[in-house]
């Protein structure tokens, strides 16, 4: 049973697992934003973890003390998330019935003191965080290693946690594109989003069901993309970066074979059976020609269809590129990751001799 | 008629009158007066909808942010009196503070409220984002709330460094590594080969952006200096700033989200 759930855990596996689930639970959201759902995974999740924790090398990397906010942040954002749902659930509902969100009932919209309602509250959300803070400070002493040496590297060596996802990235893509690139897009398209999405219904209430788009494509990008990858990057990844499933011990012998192909060697040597040419554009056409289709024919082409059109008249040209942009930087994580696992595919285009390997 | 006490008393002496200018918060002038006449408090509107004080709208994830923000202030502000910046006696100041200063848990307090702070600003993000917060008249204050985001992210990063121990260098150069490759700014990224005249290249390893972020080629003394004025006096600096501009926008824009 501990084998299954290493072998599953390997990002191979999980992550189609996680995204079929984030599809799943998006679909069906209102069926897990009731409570009767949520007891039930919590009765039900209970003993798994608790037959989780039995394991000491499952404990030895939950219990390490930088790894302490991962556990905290899991278990808030499954809460919040379904709790989310939970509201969404109740709202897309009412409106159904032509009633309006919870929040824009009568009684909610009525205008109380700030002193002492809100106060209070601030005052007792201060009092638990100070309490928590303190009792966690003195449970967890800080960690300090060796002092710092230039010349002897930890394996692994590992950012910070909260860049851990970033650091994930990297056996997909190059750091160009890891840690400028893509951090850069998803900077971007953040501040980009209230410019984008002109949808102007639900402002200020829970709701799935009057913005689907944003929903499933925010979420998507926050959950899987971003907390899957960090909770993959701290927990199964071990010496060498190697994955190490939940109850494996971190052996820095394990040795994993792993031959990846770059697309032009594919093209040159597989496919047609030639020697590699010298000139380097010609060497990683297709490459080329691939990415250019993927940056520009997609949203020339997608424009035309009845969805790209929708959107267009809906926000108008610029938004509309300017999102599918976005789009697509956001979706070729995922298409990379399923290409080096498909096909042992290393770079698309592949220019070492520009630093330029995508 | 109803008999003093104690409280009573007190808040008839000249000194209490001359802290708080107004009468006991229990009707609906003092009410008024009590957030509008304290400058902590008049961060808030007099009243507000009902839907934006119930923690299940807000989480009270923004406040919290703000909250350890300030108790890291607090917290590192104290851990300054204990450590010097440089490689000789960062790590030795660390060890002092663990061996000499008797339960002192400020250390924890502020690694953890980092964590802590990073946990609850992307919750924050999240619920603003669930909510559609960030429409129309607020798509400003969401850029600056992501501006704060990053920057949050900025100050657990360069704090990292501090400690000077393996775990601190190692973080950091894998961080920093990337800025290595940034296209056209590092010497390892796309672009950098091009911007070559002759012999003399423009972007190599001693001028690049990584070296401008360590004010080195490795992670170093001035690495460790570098980040510790990042780190204690310029980002705070900016996050105040920008912090101040977010809560003024809060109120400009509206209060705290509700249905139109």
């Amino acid at each position: 049973m501990k084998e299954f759930i290493n072998y599953m855990a390997d990002p191979i596996r999980s992550f189609p697992i996680m995204t079929i689930l984030y599809i799943l639970m998006m679909k069906y959201y209102r069926i897990i934003g009731t409570k009767k759902f949520a007891i039930g995974a919590v009765v039900a999740s209970l003993p798994v973890v608790a037959w989780f924790c039995m394991d000491a090398n499952f404990r030895a990397i939950i219990l390490w003390p930088d790894n302490i906010p991962i556990n905290i942040i899991i278990i808030l954002i499954a809460w919040l998330t379904w709790y989310s749902l939970y509201r969404c659930a109740q709202n897309d509902a009412r409106i159904e019935k032509g009633e309006c969100p919870i929040e824009a009932t009568p009684e909610n919209r009525e205008k109380v003191w700030t002193w002492p309602n809100l106060v209070y509250t601030e005052l007792m959300c201060m009092i638990g965080a100070t309490v928590f803070l303190v009792v966690w400070a003195i449970i967890f002493k800080a960690p300090l290693e060796e002092p710092a040496n230039p010349t002897w590297a930890p394996n692994p060596a590992k950012a910070p946690w909260y860049f851990l996802g970033l650091q994930e990235m990297l056996v997909y893509f190059d750091p160009w594109m890891a840690g400028v690139v893509l951090p850069g897009i998803i900077v971007v398209g953040l501040m980009a989003i209230p410019y984008i999405d002109t949808n102007p219904k639900g402002n200020g209430y829970f709701t799935i069901k009057e913005r689907p788009l944003a929903m499933w494509m925010f979420m998507y990008g926050w959950l899987v993309l971003w907390i899957y990858l960090i909770i993959v990057g701290t927990f199964l990844r071990g010496p060498n970066w190697t994955f190490y499933g939940p109850f494996e011990y971190w052996d820095f012998h394990k040795v994993v074979s792993e031959y990846n192909v770059n697309l032009s060697e594919f093209l040159w040597i597989k496919w047609l059976n030639m020697p590699m040419p010298g000139n380097i554009v010609l060497r990683e056409i297709l490459g080329i020609i691939l990415t250019v289709a993927y940056i520009v024919v997609i949203p020339l082409w997608s424009a035309k269809t009845k969805w790209g059109k929708k959107i267009i008249e809906n926000t108008g040209q610029i938004r509309y590129y300017i999102f599918i942009f976005l789009l697509l930087g956001m979706t070729s994580l995922p298409i990379k990751m399923v290409l080096r696992w498909l096909f042992s595919l290393k770079y698309i285009i592949a220019l070492p001799e520009w630093e330029l390997n995508l | 008629m109803a008999k003093k006490g104690v409280a009573d008393y007190i808040r008839e002496t000249q000194v209490w009158k001359s802290i708080f200018r107004h009468g006991p918060p229990t009707d609906a002038r003092n009410r008024a007066a009590v957030v509008a006449g304290n400058v902590f408090l008049h961060l808030h509107p007099i009243k507000l909808k009902r839907s934006g004080v119930q923690l299940g709208y807000t989480w009270c994830m923004g406040g919290l942010t703000f909250f350890i923000f300030l108790a890291l202030t607090v917290t590192g502000l104290l851990l300054m009196f204990y450590y010097r910046p440089t490689a000789e006696y960062a790590y030795n100041d660390i060890i002092a503070l663990k061996e000499h200063v008797p339960l002192g848990i400020m250390r924890e307090i502020h690694r953890w409220g980092a964590h802590a702070m990073v946990i609850t600003v992307w919750l924050h993000m999240f619920r603003v984002f669930m909510t559609g917060s960030y429409k129309p008249p607020r798509e400003f204050n969401w850029g600056v709330g992501v501006v704060l985001l990053i920057l949050t992210l900025l100050l657990s990063f360069t704090g990292y460094l501090l400690p000077w121990d393996q775990l601190a260098i190692w973080a950091i150069a894998v961080g920093s590594n990337m800025a290595k490759a940034t296209p056209f700014l590092g010497h390892g990224g796309p672009g950098a080969a091009l911007a070559q005249i002759g012999d003399f290249v423009m972007v190599s390893d001693k001028n690049d952006v990584r070296f401008q972020l360590l004010g080195g080629r490795f992670v170093g003394e001035p690495a460790l200096l570098r980040f510790y004025i990042l780190h204690c006096v310029f980002i705070p600096l900016v996050v105040g700033v920008l912090i101040a501009v977010h809560f003024w926008r809060v109120r400009k824009d509206g209060g705290i989200s509700a249905p139109l």
